[in-house]
C-alpha cells in the first residue's frame, strides 16, 4: 500500500523543537563559528579602509602649498648688467644674485608688519619664511619673461616647509619653540600675513611636475622626474613583455610537444612568478649593470628588470585566455585548409586578445608599484634633471614613482612624510585607472563561450 | 652610427624586402596568382623576416661579444657587419623566390623559431639568476669562510675590513617577522575564505571578495609607508612604551602585522579556490547525518581541503620571507636576536638592500655577502614554492 494514512495519534513524541542542552551548545558553537568568519572578513575590510584613510589623510595636503605674495622690483642693473635683454646674458646671472631682490621686497613688508600687528617682525625673520628655492623660482620666471626686467611684478613664492606645515596644522607653537628651523615669531607673522591675504594656501601643480628637491626644501620637491622615469619604464615593459609573453604563451599552449623540456619551462614560469622581487634586482645589478655595463639608475635597466618580473604574470594570464577559446574555432579553420599557424594567428589570437590585454594591464600595474628591484639598480639616487626625450632618455638617470616614495621616507625633515603620502596617492590613482581599464575590458569585450 | 639609427635602417630594409618579395612573387606567377604555392604576402614576409632577424641577431651577438672583444664595437665594424648580414639574408631569400617556392612553410618555420625563443626566456632568466648569484657567492666564499657566514651569530659589517657577517641574526629576524605575519594572515584569511564560501550570500560575497582582493593589488611600498607612519607609532605609543618593551617604532611587530594584512588576500583567495573544490557531495553527506554547518566544515571540509590549505600557507610563507619594502621601512636595521617583538630587528632582504645600495665596491666581502644572502633567499623561497605547488597539484588531482 503506497498511500499510507498518517495517524495523528501516533505523533506524540517529546514536544517538538525543545532543544536539549547538547543541541544548544552545538548551535552556540555554530553561531560563534559564523561570527569568526564575519570578524575575519571585517578585519580585512577594516584594514583596507584604515590603510587608505591613513594614506589619504596624510597625503592630500601635499597637493596644496602655502604661497607668499610679494611685489618684486626686477632691478635691471642686477639682472641684466649689459642692458641688452639678451636671454643668454641674463642666464649668466647666477641664482644667488636674485636673493637680494627678494630680501629687499620682504624688508619693506617686514617694516609694515613691525608698525602694525607684529612688533617683533624683522626682515631676517620674514626672509626665513620664504623657501630656499624662491630665488631659483624667480630666476626661471625672469628667463621666461626677459621683457619684465625693470618692472615691478607681483610674484608668489613658496613658503618654507615649516610655515606651510603650520598652516596645515602640523606645526604648533610648542613644537616651534623646540625647533631650530622656525621661530614662534614667524608663526605670528604668518598669522598676520594670512589675515592680510598676502599668504595663502592653494593647489600646487608643481608637486606633480617639479623634480625632486634637496633635503632642506621639502616644499619644492615634486614628482616630475619620477613620473617620467616610471613612464619610460612602463613603455619598455609594455613593448617587450607583451610580444614576448604572447609568443611564449602561444608556443607553450599550442605548439610545444609534451616532453620534459616543456615541463621544465612550465615549472620554471610558475616558479619565476613567485621568486621574491628583490632577487630580480640582484639579477639586474649583476647582468645588466656589472656585466653588460648599462648605466646605473637608467630607465632601460629598470624596464628590463621589470619586464623579466612581469613576463610570468603575462604568460600565465595569456595562456588562460588562449585556453578559453573553444577548440572548435581552431578546428573549423583547419578544416577549411588553414595551416596551424594561420588558424592560431587569424582566429584564436584575436578572440583571446581582450583577455590578454587585461592580463597585460594587470601585469603593468604590478610592475608600476614594484620598488625593491629598483633600489638595487641605483634608482634611489637623487636625480634633479629630467631624463631626455626618447630613445636617448632611456639611458639618462631617473627615478621611479615608488622609489621616490622610498626616497622621501629616508629624509629627516618631517615635511617629507606628507610628500611621500602624496606620491603614494598619485601612484594609487594610476593603479586605480589601470585596473578600471582592465575591468572594463574584461566586462565589455571578453566573451564567454 | 647609433644603435637606434641602425635599428631603423634594418626596419626600412625589411619593409623594402616585403614589397620587393611580393612584387617578385607576382611576376613569377606569370599572371595567374593561383599557380603560386604560397600567397604573395608570404613571399614578402619571407624576405622581410629573414633580413630583419639576420641583422638583429648579428647586432645583439656583436654587442654581447664586444664586452670581451672591444674591437668589435667599433663605429664602422659593428654597423658594417650587421648590414652585410642583413643584405646577405635579403639577397639569398630574394633569389629563392619562384613559383613553387614554399614561402609559407619557410615563414612559419621562422615564426615558430621566434615563439620557441620567446618561451626559452623564462629558462634563461632562471639560469642567469642562479649563475650570476653563484658566481659572486663563490667570490665571497673565497674571502670569507662559509661556516662563519651560515653559523655566525654576529652581523657587523665594517667597510674597513674584519667584518662579522654571520647570517643567523638576519635569518632570525626574517623568520620572526614571517611568523607574526602568518599568525595574522592565516586565521583571518582562512576564516574569511570559509565564510565567503560557506555562509555568505552571493550578494555579500560579490562585494566582500573584491574588497579583500584589493589588498593584494596594493604595492608593497604603500604597506611600508603605512607601517612607518601609522602602525609603528601607534604600536610604540600604545603598546611598547606603556608595557616597557621598547621605544622603537620600527619593530618586528610593526612589520609582521602590516605584512600579515598584505598576506590576507593570498591566503583567502587560495583557500577560497581550494574549499570550493571540495565536492558538494561530501558536505551533503555530513549535513544529512545531522551535523551543523560548522561541524561539517570543521570535520569534513577542512580535513579534505587540508593539503591545499597547507600549500597556500607555504606560498604565503614564501612571500613573507622574500618581502622587502615592508621590512625595510617597518622592521629596522639592527641585526639582533631577541624574543621581544617590539624591538627593531632586521631581515635578509633588508641587508641585501643596504649592502647593495650606495657606493659599493664589488671586490669587498661586505658587498659580495649580499649575493650570498640573495642565493640563500632564492633557494629558500624556491624550495617552499616547489613544495607548495607540488602539494596543491597533488590535491587538485585528487578531486578532478
Amino acid at each position: 500500500m503506497t498511500d499510507a494514512v498518517t495517524n495523528p495519534a501516533q505523533n506524540t513524541g517529546p514536544a517538538p523543537m525543545q532543544p536539549s542542552a547538547l543541541t544548544k551548545r552545538r548551535y552556540a558553537a555554530e553561531r560563534r563559528f559564523k561570527a569568526y568568519g564575519v570578524g575575519a572578513v571585517a578585519i580585512g575590510v577594516i584594514a583596507l579602509l584604515l590603510l587608505l584613510t591613513s594614506i589619504l589623510s596624510r597625503g592630500l595636503p601635499a597637493f596644496t602649498q602655502t604661497f607668499i605674495r610679494a611685489d618684486i622690483y626686477l632691478a635691471p642693473q642686477v639682472l641684466d648688467p649689459k642692458g641688452n635683454r639678451d636671454r643668454d646674458d641674463i642666464a649668466k646671472v647666477m641664482t644667488f644674485s636674485y636673493t637680494p631682490l627678494i630680501k629687499d621686497s620682504l624688508a619693506s613688508l617686514a617694516n609694515e608688519l613691525k608698525d602694525g600687528p607684529v612688533p617683533q617682525a624683522t626682515p631676517a625673520l620674514l626672509a626665513g619664511m620664504v623657501s630656499g628655492a624662491a630665488n631659483a623660482q624667480l630666476r626661471d620666471y625672469v628667463l621666461a619673461h626677459p621683457d619684465e626686467i625693470g618692472k615691478t611684478v607681483a610674484f608668489e613664492f613658496l613658503a618654507n616647509a615649516r610655515i606651510d606645515q603650520y598652516l596645515k596644522g602640523n606645526v604648533t607653537r610648542e613644537s616651534a619653540a623646540a625647533d631650530s628651523k622656525v621661530d614662534p615669531t614667524q608663526l605670528d607673522i604668518a598669522d598676520a600675513l594670512v589675515k592680510q591675504g598676502i599668504m595663502s594656501k592653494r593647489f600646487n601643480p608643481a608637486f606633480i611636475t617639479n623634480p625632486d628637491a634637496s633635503e632642506n626644501r621639502p616644499e619644492a620637491a615634486g614628482l616630475g622626474v619620477a613620473l617620467l622615469g616610471s613612464a619610460y619604464m612602463m613603455l619598455i615593459v609594455l613593448v617587450l613583455s607583451l610580444p614576448i609573453g604572447v609568443a611564449a604563451s602561444i608556443y607553450l599552449e599550442e605548439f610545444a610537444p609534451k616532453n620534459w623540456i616543456t615541463d621544465v619551462i612550465e615549472v620554471n614560469i610558475s616558479n619565476l612568478a613567485a621568486v621574491p622581487s628583490i632577487v630580480f634586482g640582484i639579477l639586474g645589478l649583476a647582468i645588466f649593470i656589472n656585466f653588460m655595463h648599462l648605466p646605473n639608475s637608467a630607465p632601460i635597466v629598470g624596464g628590463l628588470v621589470l619586464t623579466l618580473m612581469t613576463l610570468p604574470t603575462i604568460i600565465i594570464s595569456t595562456r588562460a585566455s588562449l585556453k578559453s577559446v573553444p577548440p572548435s574555432i581552431k578546428e573549423a579553420a583547419l578544416g577549411v585548409g588553414a595551416s596551424k599557424m594561420q588558424s592560431i594567428f587569424h582566429h584564436v589570437l584575436p578572440l583571446a586578445m581582450p583577455g590578454i590585454l587585461t592580463g597585460t594591464i594587470i601585469g603593468l600595474a604590478q610592475a608600476l608599484g614594484e620598488t625593491a628591484p629598483l633600489l638595487l639598480i641605483g634608482m634611489v639616487a637623487f636625480v634633479r634633471d629630467y631624463p631626455g626625450p626618447l630613445p636617448g632618455g632611456l639611458l639618462d638617470p631617473a627615478t621611479g614613482l615608488p622609489v621616490q616614495v622610498y626616497n622621501f621616507t629616508q629624509r629627516a625633515d618631517p615635511a617629507f612624510v606628507e610628500r611621500a603620502s602624496g606620491a603614494i596617492i598619485v601612484l594609487l590613482a594610476f593603479l586605480v585607472v589601470m585596473n578600471a581599464i582592465a575591468i572594463f575590458l574584461r566586462q565589455r569585450l571578453e566573451r564567454t563561450w | 652610427m647609433s644603435a637606434t639609427l641602425l635599428f631603423l635602417i634594418l626596419c626600412a630594409l625589411a619593409a623594402a624586402g616585403f614589397l620587393i618579395g611580393r612584387y617578385k612573387a607576382i611576376s613569377a606567377a606569370g599572371g595567374d596568382l593561383r599557380s603560386l604555392h604560397s600567397l604573395t604576402h608570404y613571399h614578402g614576409w619571407g624576405i622581410a623576416l629573414a633580413t630583419f632577424l639576420a641583422g638583429l641577431t648579428v647586432l645583439v651577438g656583436l654587442s654581447l661579444a664586444s664586452s670581451a672583444f672591444p674591437a668589435l664595437a667599433g663605429p664602422i665594424v659593428l654597423p658594417g657587419v650587421v648590414l652585410v648580414a642583413a643584405v646577405a639574408a635579403f639577397v639569398v631569400s630574394y633569389l629563392r623566390i619562384e613559383r613553387d617556392f614554399r614561402a609559407r612553410n619557410y615563414v612559419e618555420a621562422m615564426v615558430l623559431g621566434l615563439l620557441m625563443l620567446a618561451s626559452s626566456i623564462a629558462i634563461l632568466t632562471t639560469v642567469s639568476i642562479v649563475l650570476s648569484m653563484l658566481f659572486e657567492t663563490a667570490r665571497f666564499f673565497q674571502q670569507y669562510s662559509w661556516t662563519s657566514f651560515f653559523f655566525g651569530a654576529e652581523w657587523s659589517p665594517n667597510f674597513r675590513g674584519n667584518s662579522n657577517l654571520g647570517m643567523l641574526p638576519l635569518l632570525w629576524g626574517t623568520l620572526y617577522v614571517s611568523f607574526i605575519a602568518l599568525a595574522v594572515a592565516v586565521p583571518v584569511g582562512l576564516f574569511a575564505a570559509i565564510y565567503l564560501v560557506e555562509y555568505a550570500t552571493p550578494r555579500f560575497r560579490s562585494m566582500a571578495k573584491p574588497a579583500i582582493e584589493i589588498l593584494a593589488g596594493i604595492p608593497t611600498i604603500v604597506y611600508g609607508l603605512f607601517a612607518l607612519i601609522t602602525v609603528g607609532p601607534i604600536l610604540r605609543d600604545y603598546f611598547a612604551s606603556p608595557l616597557g618593551l621598547g621605544q622603537s617604532s620600527a619593530s618586528v611587530m610593526t612589520a609582521g602585522l602590516v605584512m600579515g594584512i598584505m598576506l590576507i588576500p593570498f591566503v583567502s583567495s587560495l583557500s577560497d579556490d581550494i574549499i570550493n573544490a571540495v565536492p558538494r557531495t561530501m558536505r551533503d553527506g555530513s549535513l544529512g547525518l545531522g551535523a551543523t554547518k560548522s561541524e561539517t566544515i570543521k570535520r569534513v571540509v577542512i580535513p579534505a581541503a587540508l593539503p591545499g590549505i597547507v600549500g597556500a600557507i607555504l606560498l604565503a610563507a614564501s612571500r613573507a620571507i622574500g618581502e622587502t619594502m615592508i621590512v625595510v621601512l617597518g622592521a629596522g636595521a639592527a641585526a639582533r636576536m631577541s624574543l621581544n617583538p617590539f624591538e627593531a630587528m632586521t631581515t635578509v632582504t633588508v641587508k641585501i638592500v643596504s649592502q647593495l645600495t650606495g657606493d659599493t665596491d664589488f671586490a669587498s666581502p661586505e658587498t659580495l655577502v649580499a649575493f650570498a644572502l640573495g642565493i640563500t633567499l632564492f633557494a629558500f623561497t624556491l624550495g617552499l614554492n616547489v613544495l607548495a605547488l607540488y602539494i596543491v597539484r597533488r590535491y587538485r588531482e585528487q578531486y578532478e
